[in-house]
C-alpha cells in the first residue's frame, strides 16, 4: 500500500521534473527554502551557509530510493546532519566521584544563569548530591538575594561573603566552606557580563583559574540571534567552557543559536532549561532540537516525559481498563494526577507539533483540572465506579459539594462518556500502539 | 523630545564601534577591487544584513529595492550602493516617524504620566526602569515606581536598589501577591504625592504563556480604575542580542497591550539590534531608547539618524 503510493508519487515527480533523481537545479530550490528556515531559526548566516554546502554535497551524491520522496530524503539528511553537528550524543556533567565537584556558570546578562543555578542545584540534590550555591554576582542589585531565596525554596545552602566584592575570594572560600560542611557539589553563579568587557572577562577567567572547576557551563538564551557566535567564541577563548546550557526553551524561539554556537566552539550542549519552575530542567537531546530548528515540534520529548512521570504499574492498570472499557471516574482522577505531574498543560501542548498553533487562541487553563478533580472528589465511591447512578439529584448534590455549577458537572459527565467512546474506538483500531510511532511523525 | 540633555552620541558610537567597524570592514571587503556591483556583492551585502538580525525576508526586500534603484543610476560605485542600502534601511525606520508617543507636551497634558514596562525574562526591564527613573528625576519630574514583579525572587529588592540610586519613590508588593494590586497601590500613591511620572515594572513573561499575558491586561484594567488615561505608554523591552523571536514578542505583546515604544537593551556589545527594522516595518512601533551599559545614565534616546550613522559611520 505504502509502496504503491510512493511509487505513484515518484512517477508524478518524474513527470514534473523530467527525471527521477535529484539534480543541481531542483535541489537548489529546496536547499534555498531550508536555508531560509535555518536563518529564520536564528542560525548564524555563515554557519547556515557551511551547513547547506555540506548537505548539498551529500544530497547530490545520493540516489532517490523508490520508498522515499526527494523531500523526505533531503529532510532526513538535514535532520541527521543537524543532529550530528549539535553533539551526536548527549553528555553528562563530569562529576568528581570522590572529592568536591565544582560547577561554574558563566554568560551574558539576563540569559538565565541564576534561575538555572537553582534548577541545577535542585536536580543534583535529587540525585543525592549535597549542593552549595555560591553567589558570585556582586554587581547586579539583589542578585545575591535572588539566589538566597531560590536556595531557600529548595533547601540548598547559599554561600556569600557580606560586603565583599572579591568574587575570586568568594568562590575560593565557598569551596573551603563546602569541604568543611560535608557538601560535595558547589555551583558558582557569576554575574552576567558582556564578552567585550575586558575587565569583567578577566575576572571570570581568574575565577576559573583559581577554583579549577570540574565543569564550566556557558548559559545562553535560546532567543539569541546572529551574534551568538561572537559571544560564545569570546567566552570560549577566555574560560574554555565545557558545555552549553540553552535557556528559555519554553518559549517559541526555534533555538537556532544552539547550532551556531555548537559550530563555532564545538562543545556539547548539556542542558536545556524551560520555564521558571525550578524543576523544569532537561538533559539535552540533539535530535529533538534538530526537529525544533526545522520547525517540527518536540514530540519525542513529550513521549519520554510521559513515560517518566507515569507510574508504570498505574499506567498498566489504566491500560487494562481502557481495553476492558471500564474507565471510571476514579481512573479519570488518577489520569489527571499523572498529567499534573508532567507539568503544566501548556508545556505539554508546546511540545506537540501543530497543537501549539492550533490551540493558540484557546484558553488552556490548569485550573480546569482542579475543577474536574473537585467534582470527582465530591462523588461517592459508588458513583465514581458507576456513572450511571448519577441522576439529577445526585448531580445537584455534587455541584453544591464541589462549589461548581450543575452545568460543569454535566459537562464532565458528558466528557467522560465521550472519552469512553473514544477508547472503544481506539481499541478497535489498535490506536494505542500508535504512540510508539510518534517519533516517525516528527520526520514526515 | 527634549527631556533628556544627556544624549551621549560618543558613548553610543563607541558602544557600537565594534559593531560598526566589523560592519564597515565587511562591506569594504565586499567591494575591494570590485568597482561595479554584481550579484556576488549583493549576496555579500545580504550576508551582512542578515548577520545583523535584520532577517532574511526584510534583507531581501531591502536589497531588491536598492537593486532597482541602482539600475536607475549611473553611479555604480560602492559608496553609492551603500548609500542606497542605508537610505532603504532609513525608510523602514521612518515608518514610525509620526509615533503615537510621548512628546514633552503629551507629558504635560497627563498627570500622572503612566508608563508600563513589559517584556520577556532577562530583557533588562528592571535595569531600564532604574535608568529611566533617574533620567526623569534629573529632568525635574516627580517619579514613582511600582514594582509589580511579584514573581521572580528578589525582583523587589533589585528595583528598590535602583529606586534608591535614582532617589525616587517605590511601591512594592509581597512575593507571590497579585501584581495588579501592587499596580493599584502605586497609582493611588502617585495621586497622593502628585507624581508626574509613574513606572510600573512587570515580571518577565514569555509571550507564549497565555495566562501571564492576560495578567498584563488585568494590570492595565486595574490602573485605569485609578487614573483613567493610564497607561499613557507601554514600552516593550527587547534584548539587543535577540534574533527573529523579537518580532514574535512584539507581535504577541501588542495583542495584549498597545505597545507604544520599544526599548532595546544591551547594545554596548557586538549585537547589532537589526531586529528593530522588522518590528518597525511590520508593527510600526517606534524605538524609544537604547541601553548601552549598566550604569544609571547608560540609556540613550533613540535617534534613528544617529543609529544609522553609527552603523554606517564611514559611509557618507
Amino acid at each position: 500500500m505504502l509502496e504503491d503510493l510512493t511509487q505513484k508519487f515518484e512517477r508524478a515527480l518524474k513527470k514534473v521534473t523530467g527525471q527521477g533523481k535529484l539534480t543541481e537545479s531542483n535541489i537548489s530550490d529546496t536547499l534555498r527554502e531550508i536555508r531560509r528556515v535555518l536563518l529564520d531559526a536564528d542560525v548564524n548566516y555563515k554557519v547556515a551557509k557551511d551547513f547547506m554546502d555540506d548537505v548539498k554535497v551529500k544530497a547530490l551524491g545520493q540516489e532517490v530510493l523508490t520508498s522515499v520522496s526527494p523531500g523526505q530524503l533531503i529532510t532526513k539528511i538535514i535532520y541527521d546532519e543537524l543532529t550530528e553537528l549539535m553533539g551526536g550524543q548527549q553528555r553528562e556533567l563530569s562529576i568528581n566521584p570522590s572529592g568536591t565537584t565544582v560547577i561554574l556558570l558563566v554568560g551574558l546578562q539576563g540569559c538565565g544563569k541564576t534561575t538555572f543555578a537553582g534548577k541545577l542545584a535542585k536536580s543534583l540534590s535529587q540525585k543525592k548530591r549535597n549542593v552549595l550555591l555560591t553567589a558570585a554576582d556582586v554587581y547586579r542589585p539583589a542578585a545575591i538575594d535572588q539566589l538566597k531565596q531560590l536556595g531557600n525554596n529548595i533547601n540548598v545552602p547559599v554561600f556569600t561573603i557580606d560586603g565583599s566584592k572579591d568574587v575570586v575570594k568568594i568562590s575560593q572560600d565557598s569551596i573551603a566552606y563546602a569541604k568543611a560542611n560535608n557538601l560535595n557539589t558547589v555551583i558558582i553563579d557569576t554575574a552576567g557580563r558582556l564578552h567585550i568587557d575586558e575587565d569583567m572577562m578577566d575576572e571570570v577567567s581568574r575565577i576559573k583559574q583559581t577554583v579549577k572547576p570540574n565543569e564550566t557551563l556557558f548559559v545562553v538564551d535560546s532567543m539569541t540571534g546572529q551574534d551568538a557566535v561572537n559571544s560564545a567564541k569570546a567566552f570560549h577563548d577566555r574560560v574554555d567552557f565545557d558545555g552549553i546550557v540553552l535557556t528559555k526553551l519554553d518559549g517559541d524561539s526555534r533555538g537556532g543559536c544552539a547550532l551556531s554556537i555548537k559550530a563555532v566552539v564545538s562543545k556539547p550542549i548539556k542542558y536545556v532549561s524551560m520555564g521558571e519552575k525550578l524543576d523544569s530542567i532537561e538533559v539535552f537531546h540533539p535530535d529533538r532540537l534538530a526537529s525544533r530548528i526545522l520547525g517540527k515540534g518536540d514530540i519525542v520529548s513529550l513521549v519520554e516525559k510521559a513515560q517518566e512521570q507515569f507510574d508504570s504499574k498505574e499506567t498498566e492498570d489504566l491500560e487494562k481498563k481502557f481495553l476492558a472499557n471500564k474507565f471510571d471516574f476514579d481512573d479519570f482522577l488518577k489520569q489527571i494526577k499523572m498529567i499534573k505531574k508532567m507539568g503544566s498543560l501548556k508545556s505539554i501542548i508546546a511540545m506537540v507539533p501543530g497543537l501549539n498553533k492550533a490551540m493558540k487562541n484557546q484558553e488552556v487553563d490548569d485550573k480546569q483540572l482542579v475543577k474536574v478533580e473537585s467534582i470527582i472528589q465530591s462523588m461517592t465511591i459508588a458513583e465514581r465506579k458507576n456513572p450511571k447512578l448519577l441522576n439529577g439529584g445526585r448531580r445537584k448534590r455534587i455541584a453544591k459539594g464541589s462549589g461548581n455549577s450543575i452545568q460543569d458537572v454535566n459537562r464532565l459527565i458528558k466528557q467522560h462518556g465521550e472519552m469512553k467512546k473514544m477508547m472503544k474506538m481506539m481499541n478497535s483500531k489498535g490506536g494505542m500502539s500508535s504512540l510508539g510511532n510518534l517519533r516517525n511523525i516528527g520526520l514526515n | 523630545m527634549a527631556l533628556f540633555s544627556n544624549i551621549n552620541f560618543e558613548k553610543l558610537r563607541s558602544g557600537l564601534s565594534k559593531t560598526r567597524n566589523k560592519f564597515i570592514n565587511n562591506l569594504n571587503e565586499a567591494f575591494t577591487g570590485i568597482e561595479l556591483v554584481n550579484e556576488d556583492t549583493l549576496d555579500e551585502v545580504e550576508s551582512i544584513l542578515i548577520s545583523s538580525d535584520i532577517g532574511s525576508e526584510l534583507s531581501e526586500s531591502i536589497l531588491d529595492m536598492a537593486r532597482i534603484k541602482l539600475k536607475e543610476e549611473k553611479d555604480l560605485s560602492k559608496d553609492n550602493f551603500l548609500k542606497l542600502i542605508k537610505h532603504e534601511l532609513g525608510k523602514v525606520l521612518t515608518k514610525n516617524a509620526d509615533s503615537r508617543s510621548n512628546s514633552a507636551d503629551e507629558m504635560e497634558k497627563y498627570k500622572p504620566y503612566v508608563i508600563l514596562i513589559v517584556g520577556v525574562n532577562g530583557a533588562g526591564k528592571t535595569t531600564t526602569i532604574g535608568k529611566l527613573a533617574s533620567n526623569f528625576k534629573n529632568a525635574g519630574k516627580k517619579v514613582i515606581i511600582g514594582s509589580a514583579d511579584t514573581f521572580r525572587a528578589a525582583a523587589n529588592e533589585q528595583l528598590e536598589v535602583w529606586a534608591g540610586r535614582a532617589g525616587v519613590e517605590i511601591i512594592s508588593g509581597k512575593m507571590g501577591s497579585d501584581p495588579s494590586s501592587v499596580a493599584f497601590a502605586t497609582m493611588e500613591a502617585a495621586n497622593k504625592m502628585n507624581a508626574d511620572v509613574v513606572f510600573i515594572d512587570t515580571a518577565g513573561r514569555l509571550h507564549t504563556k497565555n495566562d501571564l499575558m492576560h495578567e498584563l491586561s488585568k494590570i492595565e484594567r486595574v490602573i485605569k480604575k485609578v487614573v483613567d488615561h493610564a497607561p499613557n505608554e507601554a514600552y516593550l523591552v527587547v534584548d539587543g542580542n535577540s534574533g527573529q523571536n523579537a518580532l514574535t514578542q512584539a507581535r504577541e505583546f501588542s495583542k495584549f497591550s498597545q505597545i507604544t515604544g520599544l526599548i532595546v537593551t544591551k547594545l554596548d556589545g557586538t549585537a547589532k539590534g537589526g531586529m528593530i527594522f522588522q518590528i518597525c516595518n511590520e508593527l510600526q512601533i517606534p524605538v524609544k531608547y537604547i541601553g548601552v551599559g549598566e550604569g544609571i545614565d547608560d540609556l540613550q534616546d533613540f535617534d534613528k539618524q544617529k543609529y544609522l550613522d553609527a552603523l554606517f559611520n564611514e559611509v557618507a
